[in-house]
């Protein structure tokens, strides 16, 4: 029988769809997370664009390299590799060698999303997931922190970040310390206007809280993160600090200074967020946000790390199968 | 328009897809000349399919008594127009399977004029509405054909027979025609307020309702402004705005938005005192009671982007969908899909050459630019589905159970049979997972899997 209506589809409704895709919303993020890679360019110099650039290479290569032939493109083209790759290359330390920077871009993306299934799978934030192993496996290239700079010593490079692979290389001398290195084992505050600047020693992507809270007030404009989690995390954090302020008997940060040092401005708008490893109920969300806030002062507190951020977002990610499961919103018409 | 600024009533969750009725809302509704051939299929409506008391060469005049209802529910059937009985079979129906249908072919030299059979054929005469007792105005509601018009097509008469132990305290009537791009029950509101507000009153007084609300999008101001026209002040009528928001005219939402009550899961409105009907529906029984005129056609909008000229129109039930394109002009080239409803919820259309039925609110063409997807991506858990979902269900675990299989844990551990399958989820995931076609997957499995319950 000829087909009378040939061009004519039988798609199921819904027809409509709202705009914004998958690989749209990552645009998003890269877009918020630019003026804080322009800071960082800006006081870390080229030196930090290597970091960043090797990375985001070894994430991508990485995604390309285990991902099945036939969705290799497409893979790529959705850039959550290569965003991953940017958002570690920011946590990492301006002196870090290139190599440990590579491997850190390799194993985000292996063992930090590959191997869970690949996008949307993965239960830990493969950026930290990968820090955390170069923390763990390079304890003292990923502490030792170089000293912010201007855009004149913008081609001061550090010697240690061309190290070659798996030697030792040596410290390199202009290190100092972090502002919560200060606080935590000198007792030294850092004036807030430096950590709001971002003219401090510190990873590369997380000493300039203006700029971070820019990118962040975007992603909340564009509605492209949960505002709940940010919000959770600022106001535990905020007064978690503020009563051990109040009540200890040495220095300890001042909640303001507990809000813009380290990576908590970083972790509270790009890492905690991440869709995939936070919850997907609205209550879950704040109680995602306020462990994550919580666990931050408690270990830059009582911890033996001077900065917590990092295992506060993997322990709650660890969390959020199940706090997803006992968050689950009342279904309309029974709640009783 | 962003709920911020919105001063109507409304739910919780739900999505904005822009509404798109500029096409057609200021168009009067026309009538689409007769054609020479009508489907009428005997099962349109849920329920037991219809049983044909005409016999293939019987003459029919228009509005005549052509299948009757086969049990409680379901309903009867009446000839769209004057002419012959040429075929009783199986036709082509929208989805594109065979269904028993009764064919007529329309006298050429017929005006086509309606009388009411009782003047004009000397049918047995009716009581006037107000007269009737329940039992009465049931069993004529049954016979007039009627059914809800939103498009689920459900019997009316169904609806009115409320247990004696209940009571019907509000009477609320749908007006909020969510969809995009329908402005049938619209243009039904401006051109015959009158006939909405009469239609109104006969439901209340049969169901002894105290009070009637009529639900409107804020999107439709002149049909509000119509409708507080024409009524009178002494009737216990309220014309209430709602805010333009997809699903605001699923039942449980306008029950929401209007009384600000949650329907509990598994309870029928009338179990809180609320019967809710279509404006489509009201104005049908207005006619039928009034001028005797049984469900034989209805307003559809002809709308979307593959459309050469958006129309509202009187079609006369069981017209061939060709034949009312070809009317407004045909398909655009470019079209990809036509489809029976609002573009949210409603049904491609398998073949041009089936009928309109009585559940039909609009006919839709779209171009490849709206029938074109995105690859799908991997659910990267952004929660919007979760945010759109009027039910609080949570489809993103759904779909991934979906994918899967696991129909029992979707319903044990998520509910899934609660789900309205609106379609909100998939209008809002940016990653283009056809969560609603799973959840629909998942819900025949499920029903097939347990005996039917009636």
């Amino acid at each position: 029988m000829k087909n009378k209506d040939p061009k004519l589809l039988v798609q199921s409704a819904p027809l409509l769809r709202q705009n914004l895709t998958t690989p749209a919303a990552m645009k998003e993020v890269w877009i918020a997370i630019l003026p804080a890679t322009a800071a960082a360019l800006w006081y870390f110099g080229l030196g930090a664009l290597l970091i960043l650039l090797t990375a985001i290479t070894g994430a991508v290569l990485t995604e390309w390299l285990f991902t099945p032939k036939d969705k290799r493109r497409f893979a790529i083209s959705d850039t959550s590799a290569g965003l991953t790759g940017l958002l570690l290359g920011l946590t990492l330390p301006p002196g870090l060698p290139l190599w440990m920077a590579f491997l850190g871009g390799i194993v985000s993306i292996g063992l930090g999303k590959v191997i869970w299934g690949g996008l949307g799978s993965n239960l830990f934030n493969p950026a930290l997931l990968g820090r955390a192993f170069l923390l763990g496996t390079f304890p003292i290239a990923m502490t030792t922190w170089g000293a912010a700079g201007g855009p004149g010593d913008f081609f001061q490079v550090h010697s240690s970040v061309f190290a070659i692979p798996f030697m030792q290389g040596g410290v390199d001398a202009v290190s100092s310390a972090t502002p919560l290195g200060l606080m935590k084992f000198q007792h030294q505050a850092t004036a807030l206007w430096s950590l709001f600047t971002g003219n401090t020693a510190g990873s590369i992507g997380e000493t300039s809280g203006l700029l971070l809270l820019l990118g962040g007030m975007y992603l909340l404009l564009r509605r492209s993160i949960d505002w709940r989690i940010p919000v959770a995390i600022f106001v535990t954090a905020g007064l978690f600090s503020l009563i051990v302020f109040l009540t200890a008997d040495q220095p300890v940060s001042s909640p303001l200074t507990t809000l813009f040092s380290g990576g908590l401005l970083l972790g509270a708008f790009f890492m905690a967020t991440d869709p995939v490893t936070s919850p997907l109920t609205p209550r879950g969300c704040w109680i995602f946000g306020a462990g994550v806030g919580f666990l931050v002062v408690l270990i830059r507190l009582y911890g033996g790390l001077p900065e917590g951020v990092l295992y506060a977002v993997l322990l709650m990610n660890a969390a959020t199968p199940l706090i997803d499961r006992y968050t689950q919103p009342a279904i309309f018409g029974r709640k009783h | 328009m962003l709920s911020l600024f919105s001063f109507g009533q409304s739910f919780a969750h739900g999505v904005h897809p822009p509404h798109h009725k500029e096409q057609t809302e200021d168009l009067p509704i026309q009538r689409v000349p007769f054609v020479s051939r009508y489907v009428m299929p005997l099962g349109q409506h849920i329920g037991v399919p219809a049983q044909a008391v005409v016999a293939v060469g019987d003459s029919v005049y228009r509005g005549q008594l052509i299948a009757k209802p086969n049990g409680f529910i379901s309903t009867a059937l009446h000839s769209p127009v004057s002419g012959k009985v040429v075929d009783i079979g199986m036709h082509r129906y929208v989805d594109g399977s065979f269904k028993a249908a009764i064919e007529i072919a329309a006298d050429p030299y017929s005006t086509q004029q309606f009388i009411d059979p009782v003047t004009a054929y000397g049918e047995a005469n009716r009581l006037a509405a107000e007269q009737m007792t329940r039992e009465q105005f049931i069993d004529a509601v049954q016979m007039s054909g009627i059914v809800g018009m939103g498009g689920a097509a459900f019997p009316s008469h169904v609806k009115y027979s409320i247990p004696d132990e209940q009571e019907i305290t509000d009477l609320l009537v749908n007006g909020a025609e969510c969809e995009p791009f329908l402005t049938n029950d619209h243009r039904l509101m401006v051109e015959r307020p009158e006939a909405v507000i009469r239609g109104c009153e006969i439901l209340r007084q049969q169901l002894g309702a105290q009070r009637v609300a009529i639900g409107v999008e804020e999107n439709k101001p002149e049909s509000i402004a119509q409708l507080r026209q024409y009524i009178n002040p002494e009737m216990p009528i309220d014309v209430v705005p709602l805010e333009v928001k997809y699903p605001q005219g699923a039942e449980k939402m306008l029950i929401k938005s209007i009384y600000n009550k949650d329907l509990p899961a598994g309870q029928l409105p009338r179990d809180i005192g609320i019967a809710v009907n279509n404006v489509g529906t009201i104005v049908a029984l207005a006619d039928y009671f009034d001028q005797g005129m049984p469900l034989i056609e209805r307003i559809v909008t002809l709308s979307g982007p593959g459309v050469e000229q958006p129309a509202n129109l009187v079609v006369p039930i069981g017209t061939p969908i060709r034949d009312v394109l070809d009317f407004a002009g045909g398909l655009k080239k470019h079209t990809r899909e036509v489809i029976m409803g609002g573009p949210m919820m409603g049904m491609p259309i398998a073949d041009l050459d089936a009928p309109v039925l009585k559940g039909t609110s609009g006919i839709l063409a779209f171009t490849h630019k709206e029938t074109a997807r995105p690859p799908e991506y991997p659910c990267i858990r952004c929660a919007r589905c979760l945010e759109a979902c009027p039910y609080f269900l949570n489809p993103s675990r759904l779909a991934l159970l979906g994918k899967a299989r696991l129909f029992d844990d979707m319903q044990e551990k998520y509910q899934v049979m609660d789900c309205v399958e609106c379609g909100a989820c998939t209008y809002a995931c940016p990653s283009n997972i056809p969560i609603v076609q799973l959840i629909r997957t998942a819900k025949d499995n499920l029903r097939n899997k347990k005996p039917a319950k009636v």
